[in-house]
């Protein structure tokens, strides 16, 4: 195959080098669009210390949640982190830091991360405890706080289909964060529904090109619900 | 008497115009939805990357890809799009969402709102409240006019940490429609059947009252 064929035989290869200490970016929404076979790959490698930015960090058993089990997880950079309770007695008793960041602003410092753009002023979190301890500057009459960038180790990221050179497109609401994770990794792990041939997909309709994937896996998921609200018929 | 939850999602939803893209919070802010007046069209956007929100699925259509802020299964109404966080949070930062509409624990004179964390309590995160209150120009704010122990909620100064700073300019209550300008909320409109006593009372901030304030229609 070329060498733009991205396709790894398994999981273990999927996620190796990663080690020790690490900063984990994480696709996902709740539960919905996460990379969750990397996840238990994570587990079962016992890494530990690892430092996770994720929009939330998975429920009790499972998500991101299974890794607080055997205390893989050193510091959560997240913008919401309820309905998980082991998550809760951790953070209480101060085994991992908690830096919460607002949901725009973690999109963006994410996004930003993958485009090469160091900081960026946003007005969210001006005059809040957010802003503390960070550059402010008034622009136009109005005050923005400087945000960081932020990279990974690894991007973990779970997107629909993707042909073997990591062109993929996501599904619904299962975009969310993956694309600002695919590209802000160092090394993208790409976990998909299906991978077909290169030329399959319609090149107008790539959400993330393949240039940002390194690693590509066909995997099952459970796609848990985490809220079923149905209505009547 | 003080506005039901409905009746106060009732008032808000008065404020909806044809064709406005409408960010709504969890809570009395989604019952709004349930208010669009008949021959109007509203697209709901929520923040995780959907823009025309629609009801719940049937059992037969559940999809566990298709979740809304609050993470319940929702559907994609005819016209829908999907898009990134990055993108979603773009819409609301770069200022096009018509009207965004949200709880709080505390307002004040200045336009401060409080929403997201009590010391001493569990903190879950602020999710996307704070990029919504900084971005939207046109925000409503919905809660009770007191908390559940009477003490009131509109203040000359938030005491809570902040979701946003000068951010606020509209609060619908189960009491009063209440606009926030020149460091006072002006008393707009009150519940039916509530009297003006029963808002100054329960209204700590400074409150400016004309010389007389209209009963809300809820029809």
């Amino acid at each position: 195959m070329s060498g733009f064929d991205k396709v790894v035989p398994d999981v273990a290869s999927a996620l190796d080098g990663l080690s020790d200490g690490m900063t984990l970016i994480c696709g996902g929404f709740g539960l919905c669009g996460i990379p969750e076979n990397l996840i238990a790959e994570v587990k079962r490698l016992g890494v530990k210390d690892l430092s996770v930015v994720s929009n939330n960090c998975g429920i009790d058993g499972f998500g991101l949640g299974v890794l607080f089990e055997d205390d893989q997880i050193r510091h959560v950079r997240s913008s919401y982190v309820g309905e998980n309770k082991l998550f809760e007695k951790l953070f209480l008793d101060g085994t991992i830091d908690v830096d919460l960041v607002p949901q725009g602003t973690l999109a963006e410092r994410m996004r930003a991360g993958g485009a090469g753009i160091p900081a960026f002023f946003t007005a969210t979190g001006y005059g809040t405890q957010v802003a503390e301890g960070k550059e402010t500057r008034e622009i136009n009459g109005r005050h923005y706080v400087l945000e960081e960038a932020i990279r990974g180790d690894f991007a973990l990221v779970k997107a629909w289909k993707a042909d073997r050179y990591g062109n993929a497109i996501y599904r619904n609401t299962a975009r969310n964060f993956n694309p600002m994770a695919a590209a802000a990794g160092k090394v993208t792990v790409m976990e998909v529904e299906e991978i077909v041939e290169p030329g399959e997909l319609d090149p107008n309709f790539i959400h993330t090109p393949g240039i940002y994937v390194d690693r590509l896996i066909q995997s099952t998921f459970e796609k848990r619900i985490e809220f079923r609200t149905v209505s009547e018929g | 008497m003080a506005l039901t939850r409905e009746q106060l999602a009732q008032r808000v939803a008065q404020e909806l115009r044809d064709g406005y893209y409408v960010n709504l919070g969890i809570g009395i802010p989604t019952l709004v939805s349930n208010y669009v007046p008949d021959g109007m069209e509203v697209m709901l956007q929520s923040e995780n990357g959907l823009l025309g929100m629609g009801p719940f699925p049937t059992e037969d259509t559940i999809d566990a890809d298709t979740i809304n802020a609050g993470k319940q299964t929702v559907t994609a109404v005819k016209g829908a799009s999907f898009f990134s966080s990055a993108e979603s949070f773009e819409m609301i930062r770069g200022g096009h969402v018509d009207l965004t509409v949200l709880g709080a624990f505390e307002v004040d004179v200045h336009g401060n709102i409080a929403s997201w964390m009590i010391p001493g309590k569990l903190i879950k995160g602020m999710g996307g409240a704070m990029d919504l209150v900084a971005g939207a120009d046109n925000i409503i704010v919905t809660m009770t006019h007191a908390d559940r122990h009477g003490n009131s909620k509109l203040l000359d100064q938030c005491t809570l940490p902040l979701t946003g700073a000068a951010c606020i300019k509209r609060v619908v209550t189960d009491l009063a429609y209440l606009e926030i300008r020149d460091g006072a909320f002006h008393l707009i409109e009150r519940a039916p059947g509530v009297a003006v006593d029963e808002i100054k009372s329960k209204t700590a901030g400074k409150l400016v009252v004309p010389a007389s304030v209209p009963e809300m229609s809820l029809t």
